[in-house]
């Protein structure tokens, strides 16, 4: 089983049915495992905003949700997190690509980088860093963690963990 | 008719169905007119109520209708292709069009100007867009929901705005109830 496959596998495991994503390359394998499962509904979202409404929509309609995204995110969604996930006290598992870390080749990417940890520490959302691969093991007890305390919990994952671009 | 009449006019339909409503005034004439744990009151986050709702819809089987502004979509476009491409049959998106962003004090939107929403709804692939006068929202939102299809309304009304209390209910009371609500009407 590739990490891709493991990362959705504790997906199912932990009965999230619902995953919206916003398209990454490093995180491509992940978006196409999610695809293929099917006991999960893939909606593709054109801004991660919007993608944390309709997560918010469907754990109140009654299933267990799921935002797969890249950290230049983070400076999209800050007021959807605070005033819509943390206000109503929401959960919500954000599988996030860390990009601008080091084997980055894209200089850009590093300017949202210094600022990725940061802003989620600001934002008191728990946050996680995948960085070596074995680090996925923890994945199972984080979405655990996440649905039993009703919070947004960030996971990193960076290009050292993906093994390189 | 302004947005408010509308909202007063559409109430008893609205109850049997779950709502979800957009931040600031429409919310808080909602939840003046006809509070109902079958409504979710959005209390931030300008442009999501489209959004929000198709989440409910897709994941339970009840009606579901999203009270929208022209303003509110216009901040959230790219929900009407997302909404087109994952089609829910029990999602009604009803777009109170009333050419201005009612709730910061009537400043004109570009839906008010050359933009039509219901065009570019179905320039997105919505299928089943209606555009309608205000006097006409009860009618054609009741037909919506008999048609059992996924439905975008366009109710184009007068600006102007009416005198309510905000909502001081807490967020996660208003989260719970309509959960229960939900699943009861789901059980």
């Amino acid at each position: 089983m590739s990490v891709s496959e493991k990362i959705v596998a504790d997906f199912v495991a932990n009965g999230i049915e619902f995953v919206t994503t916003v398209p990454c390359k490093q995180l491509g394998g992940v978006i196409d495992a999610v695809e293929k499962e099917p006991s999960i509904y893939h909606i593709p979202s054109n801004k991660e905003d919007e993608g944390m409404g309709l997560c918010a929509g469907a754990f109140m309609g009654g299933k267990r949700p799921a935002i797969i995204m890249q950290n230049t995110a983070i400076g999209v969604t800050v007021n959807t997190l605070v005033t819509l996930t943390q206000f109503y006290r929401m959960p919500l598992p954000m599988l996030i690509s860390y990009r601008g870390e080091l084997k980055e080749p894209v200089a850009c990417q590093v300017e949202m980088a210094v600022h990725t940890k940061a802003l989620l520490n600001q934002l008191n959302i728990p946050t996680y860093h995948f960085h070596k691969l074995g680090d996925e093991e923890e994945l199972d007890a984080i979405l655990k963690y996440t649905f039993m305390c009703n919070k947004p919990v960030a996971i990193l994952t960076d290009a050292t963990f993906w093994g390189g671009y | 008719m302004i947005r408010s009449e509308i909202i007063r006019d559409i109430a008893p339909i609205l109850r049997d169905q779950l709502v979800v409503c957009n931040i600031g005034l429409p919310s808080q004439e909602l939840h003046m007119i006809d509070d109902q744990a079958s409504n979710f009151y959005m209390l931030g986050t300008m442009g999501l109520s489209s959004s929000i709702g198709l989440g409910v819809a897709l994941a339970q089987d009840k009606t579901v209708i999203s009270i929208d502004g022209d303003g509110s979509v216009l901040t959230n476009f790219g929900t009407l292709p997302t909404i087109a491409n994952n089609v829910a049959d029990n999602f009604i998106l009803l777009i109170i069009d009333n050419g201005s962003y009612g709730s910061t004090g009537d400043q004109p939107t570009y839906a008010g100007g050359k933009t039509s929403l219901a065009a570019v709804a179905k320039a997105c692939g919505c299928e089943t867009v209606v555009e309608c006068q205000a006097e006409e929202t009860g009618a054609v939102l009741k037909a919506a929901i008999e048609s059992q299809k996924m439905t975008v309304i366009v109710s184009k009304c007068e600006s102007g705005n009416i005198k309510v209390p905000v909502i001081t209910k807490d967020p996660v009371v208003i989260r719970d109830r309509f959960m229960t609500e939900i699943a009861r009407r789901n059980g």
